[in-house]
């Protein structure tokens, strides 16, 4: 018997592949929240990041690694544009964070910008002429058990191994990092230090965008190599759901990422395997699993306030302290 | 350059500002426009001809700012409070799956019994299903955005799996073509709500419901100690716990108040326009999200609620119908958020003074 094709081999590789794109949101919405900028708008940079990457790869002629780097850095660069809407707003101007977030996602989403250039570029219903595809590391990827999950994954999968590490270390154990966190915490004691607390939050809620922007583009690139109005389908918001389900650490973030890759696979999977269930029991999985994850973590280790920044969404204001 | 507090705000400002805001929002999406080819003053005019002025289009635009009045109303209902409900599009559609419910099982009724049945059904639907992130808001203390978001998705799973996927109440299965092709039970002639004409215009009754229901919100957020304890624990939540109100039971009521309002437009767009529970059309439209751009521009208030979702009503009307190759989809929700990105700009402006001078004597 092949170990790689039983159940749960298959259902812990497909998590990482479809996680992968959550990971690269929430920790990007993580490191914005952690400097105190709460960006609604993951979805709609996601959407950017994702019409823009697929844009990219079909116009752009080359090596297929030479192409999808383009496509990624295309789309970071598209959902950072995005998200400075946001900083503006938010840190500049002191709007409501909740607003201007939402503002972002309608402005973007589904039904917005991202979908008005896929009509304009005529993006839709052409397969991606560029995609990520699994690499064999090493020829390892036949390994029993270890090969599927760890040795079987495309580039943007192993980008992420490498970001999640470099996020913990920047914020654990850099002196920039604990800038944000001072900022995230208590902005008038960080400025009283002399950090500038308007550039970190730019700064982070950039970065927040960037990888948006990156886990979009896994959506068109990887996971359906092609364009589809409001292909994420929440995705964006499920990743703001794990930043509060990781507690705001990133090495969390990599846990749930991958436990609702799981949810969002088990219907791919399950089917495949002849167990018949109405399609919709299976999509709305991932869900229902984010409220009650969400209703579980926010009872039993809330009243500790585990993570949350203290001043996240709070604009702030030198003067009216 | 200064930004400091104001501590009156003019009058004129909150009428001015989302004003000015909107036109910004029509400047900025010209300027998009322009960088990917398109005219944007041959796409705006004929945006604002088909929205307002051309033959008909003050009955289409009232069909669109129909279900936008109510789910405006309902994100101006639980926004004042600060409980952002983001559902509002979840709790129409399941608001339409009751009232289409209730208008299939009076098939044989009078439609005096029929259409306040369906409006109660639809009330009720979208209350419950706003009232469950609201409960787990309340006794979970978990995040209402995420949850009543999350709660639309499943939602239009819902109603997907009731007409396409299984041999429900509102499938219509007496046809041949109708079990190979699924669509919905239709409802009787009865169940239809009657449309008022004013001269060439023609007012749905929804229309006219959601001004009610303006009024009332308006008089219950204003003259009631329930509206009040609302606006105290919005402006403060700390000190209307100081005060003793109970603040979980009021976030439970908003949500599900604010979900009777949407669900109250998803009945209006069975009861008024569809007839019939159709999953594609009535999720297409994004009127729950829309809602909430309503309610920012219109500040909250409920009657600027109602000339708020008229005029983006009829742009949206007019964006849909326009759709084609000088008029890309896509433009109508860039658009709208524009337009709430300038209203939040504009907030700025009502809140705050810009000084253009030196201070001369430093603060002590």
């Amino acid at each position: 018997m092949n170990l790689n094709n039983t159940l749960l081999v298959v259902i812990a590789a497909s998590a990482i592949f479809y996680g992968t794109p959550l990971l690269f949101a929430s920790v990007g919405e993580l490191l914005a929240e952690r400097s105190g900028v709460l960006n609604l708008g993951v979805e709609g940079m996601m959407l950017v990041g994702a019409v823009s990457a697929f844009w990219t790869v079909q116009h752009l002629h080359g090596p297929d690694w030479v192409v999808l780097s383009a496509a990624v850095l295309v789309a970071a660069l598209a959902a950072t544009a995005t998200s400075l809407i946001h900083a503006v707003l938010a840190v500049s101007l002191r709007a409501n964070q909740i607003v201007s977030g939402l503002a972002l996602t309608i402005f973007a989403g589904a039904a917005g910008l991202s979908s008005y250039l896929g009509n304009i570029g005529h993006l839709g219903g052409h397969p991606a002429l560029h995609e990520f595809k699994a690499v064999d590391v090493f020829g390892l990827g036949q390994t029993p058990i270890l090969g599927p999950l760890v040795f079987h994954q495309n580039a943007l999968v192993y980008a992420s191994w490498v970001l999640v590490p470099l996020a913990m270390v920047y914020l654990y154990r850099t002196r920039p990092g604990l800038h944000v966190r001072a900022v995230g915490e208590s902005p008038e004691t960080a400025d009283a230090m002399g950090v500038n607390v308007a550039a970190y939050r730019y700064v982070h809620t950039l970065i927040g965008g960037a990888l948006a922007g990156v886990g979009g583009a896994y959506f068109s690139l990887a996971i359906t190599p092609n364009w589809v109005d409001g292909m994420t389908s929440g995705a964006g918001w499920i990743a703001i759901a794990l930043v509060i389900f990781a507690f705001w650490r990133p090495e969390l973030a990599l846990v749930g990422a991958y436990l609702f890759g799981a949810f969002s696979s088990l219907a791919f999977t399950l089917q495949t395997r002849q167990v018949h269930l109405p399609p919709e029991v299976f999509n709305s999985l991932p869900y229902l699993m984010t409220i009650l994850v969400l209703v579980f973590v926010s009872t039993g280790w809330a009243k500790r306030r585990l993570g949350a920044p203290a001043s996240l969404g709070v604009p702030y204001v030198r003067e009216e302290r | 350059m200064r930004i400091e507090r104001r501590l009156t705000t003019p009058r004129w400002l909150r009428v001015v500002v989302p004003a000015a805001s909107l036109l910004t929002a029509f400047v900025l999406a010209g300027v998009i426009e322009l960088v990917t080819g398109h005219d944007p003053i041959a796409t705006t005019s004929r945006l604002i001809d088909r929205g307002f002025f051309a033959s008909g289009a003050l009955s289409a635009t009232l069909v669109t700012a129909t279900p936008l009045l109510l789910t405006g109303l309902a994100a101006a209902a639980a926004f004042r409070m600060l409980t952002w409900n983001i559902g509002a599009e979840g709790q129409l559609v399941v608001g339409a799956v009751g009232a289409s419910g209730a208008g299939i099982f009076l098939h044989d009724q009078p439609p005096a019994l029929i259409i306040p049945a369906m409006m109660a059904a639809g009330c009720l639907a979208g209350a419950a299903w706003g009232a469950i992130p609201g409960l787990l808001r309340a006794y979970f203390n978990t995040n209402e955005i995420i949850t009543s978001l999350m709660l639309n998705y499943v939602a239009g799973l819902l109603i997907s799996y009731l007409i396409f996927d299984s041999h429900s109440y509102w499938r219509d299965l007496t046809t041949f073509t109708a079990r190979v092709f699924p669509q919905g039970k239709y409802l009787v002639p009865a169940a239809s709500w009657p449309a008022i004409g004013a001269g060439t215009v023609v007012i749905p009754f929804g229309f006219l419901v959601g001004v009610v229901a303006a009024a009332g919100l308006f008089v219950l957020y204003r003259y009631t100690r329930f509206g009040y304890e609302v606006r105290v624990i919005g402006d403060s939540r700390a000190a209307g716990r100081y005060a003793g109100m109970r603040i979980n039971r009021k976030i439970v009521a908003v949500m599900a108040l604010s979900g009777a309002l949407a669900g109250l437009g998803g009945a209006s767009q069975i009861g008024d326009f569809r007839h019939v529970l159709d999953p594609r059309g009535l999720q297409q439209a994004g009127y729950g999200y829309a809602g909430i751009v309503v309610a920012a521009l219109a500040q909250l208030n409920p009657f600027a609620v109602i000339l708020v979702a008229f005029l983006l009503g009829g742009l949206t009307n007019a964006g849909y119908s326009l759709q084609g190759p000088d008029f890309p989809a896509g433009l109508v929700g860039t658009l709208q958020g524009l337009i709430l990105f300038c209203a939040l700009a504009g907030e700025l402006l009502v809140r705050y003074r810009v000084r253009f001078r030196r201070l001369t004597v430093a603060p002590a």
